[in-house]
């Protein structure tokens, strides 16, 4: 498979369970080192850095974090700093400034000293990104960033995530909602069998023909608010109710 | 308005009307969440330095021996700094004695492996991402028992006894490591499991040292090894551990922020640039070494691993940063008090590994079912 992700853009990547997506990311975040093939990182070979290297290029935000352990999110967030110290080393002045300027940035400083545990799904998912925005990479990967969020969340979560590749991120997500990928991204990647379907604008990806090899379900795609929003309905629900 | 949803008034119970009750209770699950952290961990290092020293001072004056306060102080500062020279000694040799040759190695052998349990155990449910593992987690006890009953069995000397325990310790979670390589499933899981089982080898080699040892002084004297105690502490045995309790403890320190990071698991740890294979491995090394040198010189002393980092995580949170000096610090000082009680309140001492269990256990009951966070 092959694939460019650029700066200010949001890639979200679509595909069935078990396709691959996952191992894709964990292949980018050096966590498989065993793959064929190359992957560039701002022209540099991914497979060549050091993993204190790789966490200065990209952050990553895990589908699902549950510390064991009851950290404070300020703490949380601070833990993203880390690429940036020494070996022996804690967390200064200006990195707790930083982290605290993360938060206030997704417009949740008021959870610093709070428990990460006592905090909702949404905002953990906020403090994850808060903890990747604080590794200063110009890449970010969001594993399912709105899985596990309800609607209101998952809408405060992508438009979050579209404003910081407004500000030059790249941002690679994966997603199983085509529909909430075609109002948030710039670009979709359809993945199955471990390769890529199709790569590019929301426009040409979301489609009824698309849909069926993705996902092999019969769905009609509806235009909705001069196309800036597209609607998948099966067609099976469509037809029972007739 | 009561806050519960149900109020008794002698006997009978009043039902309140449940549409209230039911915003009732979302009120009182706001006003819960608690603040993070009740101490900064900067006073909180202050203050347990300032209470050790208060502690270890105190502990200097009990014994059956009496030496009041102003003696003590004279005779450390003469042993020390070289204060009150031949005429200006206002204090007897034997308090002299019990101070230097009796207690002072007592003391800070207390507060060494205080330190060194609390450390370790703090450590271990870290890098184990486990609130349960305590020091003895990879058979470091189990090999320094077995070590330390075959050389007593073996008629050695005190200080072979407890170089014997040392070396079989560190031999015996060696041998954990070499057989968690092939254990399949996770490395941490693998390492967890080789643990249990290669404790649970040296341990039957030690029931079996027991069984054939001589009743009338060997068996005794093993029996009273295995249950911890520090009575006999000599300076010859500070010598012996200090080195490479002190070579693991640093590294410890210096390693605390790295092992918040790795609590996250390893893929998280990676991705935020920490090579968590190597941290978790030196981190190991680092606490088997002040296990294993704690409790060759003190026998099993359980709990303290367990229920000191516990107790601080509940003082200062559960960062590393502020946890594992304040740990460190707590350990000594619980010690320190229980080997207090241990040599004070019978004349033949009781062994203080049965009293951080009798104090250990029912405080870790009170921890995990008392009102608050978790762990």
């Amino acid at each position: 498979m092959s694939f460019t992700a650029r700066a200010g853009e949001v890639l979200s990547i679509l595909g069935p369970n078990g396709v691959g997506k996952s191992t894709l990311f964990k292949c980018i975040l050096g966590l498989l080192p065993d793959y064929t093939g190359n992957i560039d990182i701002n022209g540099l070979d991914a497979s060549g850095l050091k993993v204190s290297e790789l966490a200065k290029q990209i952050a990553y935000v895990p589908q699902r974090s549950e510390p064991v352990f009851n950290f404070s999110v300020h703490e949380i967030v601070l833990m993203g700093t880390t690429n940036k110290l020494k070996l022996f080393s804690s967390p200064g002045k200006s990195a707790r400034a930083k982290a605290e300027q993360a938060l206030e940035k997704l417009g949740i400083s008021e959870l610093s000293n709070r428990c990460f545990h006592h905090t909702s799904g949404g905002e953990r998912q906020l403090v994850m990104i808060a903890r990747a925005l604080v590794q200063d990479t110009p890449i970010l990967l969001l594993d399912e960033p709105t899985a596990n969020l309800d609607r209101g969340n998952q809408i405060l979560v992508l438009e979050q995530i579209k404003v910081l590749a407004k500000e030059g991120y790249t941002v690679l997500q994966t997603t199983h909602d085509p529909e909430q990928s075609y109002m948030f991204s710039d670009k979709i990647l359809t993945m199955k069998d471990g390769t890529v379907l199709s790569c590019g604008s929301p426009a040409e990806i979301l489609n009824k023909e698309t849909m069926k090899s993705l996902y092999g379900v019969d769905m009609e795609v509806s235009s909705l608010f001069d196309d800036r929003a597209r609607f998948c309905v099966p067609v099976s629900v469509i037809s029972d109710e007739n | 308005m009561d806050r519960k949803n149900i109020k008794k008034t002698e006997t009978q119970y009043e039902i309140m009307p449940k549409e209230q009750s039911a915003m009732n209770v979302q009120d009182d699950k706001i006003k819960k969440i608690p603040p993070h952290r009740q101490l900064a961990g900067p006073s909180a290092i202050m203050i347990f330095i300032a209470i050790l020293i208060i502690c270890t001072l105190f502990s200097f004056t009990l014994g059956r021996y009496p030496v009041p306060l102003k003696e003590l102080l004279a005779i450390l500062g003469n042993k020390i700094f070289g204060l009150f020279q031949d005429a200006g000694k206002f204090w007897t040799e034997q308090m002299e004695a019990a101070v230097w040759n009796v207690r002072l190695p007592r003391v800070i052998l207390s507060v060494l492996v205080g330190a060194c349990l609390s450390a370790a155990g703090a450590s271990y449910q870290g890098v184990f991402q486990n609130p349960m593992a305590s020091p003895d987690i990879l058979g470091a006890s189990a090999g320094a028992g077995f070590g330390a009953a075959l050389a007593i069995f073996l008629d050695f000397k005190h200080v072979n006894i407890t170089l014997s325990a040392f070396a079989m310790s560190l031999i015996t979670v060696a041998l954990v490591f070499r057989i968690s390589n092939y254990v399949k499933g996770g490395k941490v899981l693998g390492l967890v499991l080789a643990g249990i089982m290669v404790s649970s080898l040296f341990n039957a080699g030690t029931s079996f040292i027991k069984l054939v040892a001589d009743p009338n002084n060997k068996l005794p004297q093993i029996t009273y090894w295995l249950m911890g105690s520090l009575s006999g502490a000599k300076w010859s045995d500070i010598r012996f551990v200090i080195f490479p309790m002190l070579a693991g403890l640093i590294p410890l320190l210096l390693l605390r922020w790295r092992l918040n990071v790795i609590t996250m698991g390893d893929e998280e740890a990676k991705t935020m640039g920490v090579d968590a294979g190597r941290v978790r491995l030196a981190v190991i090394i680092s606490a088997t070494l002040v296990t294993a040198s704690a409790v060759s010189v003190s026998g099993m002393i359980g709990w303290v691993g367990l229920v000191i980092p516990h107790m601080m995580r509940r003082i200062v949170g559960s960062s590393y940063r502020w946890l594992m000096p304040v740990s460190m610090l707590g350990g000594s000082i619980f010690l320190l008090m229980v080997d207090n009680i241990s040599r004070n309140v019978t004349t033949a001492g009781i062994p203080i590994g049965i009293l951080t269990s009798f104090v250990g256990a029912p405080f870790f009951i009170l921890l995990i079912t008392g009102r608050g966070e978790r762990y």
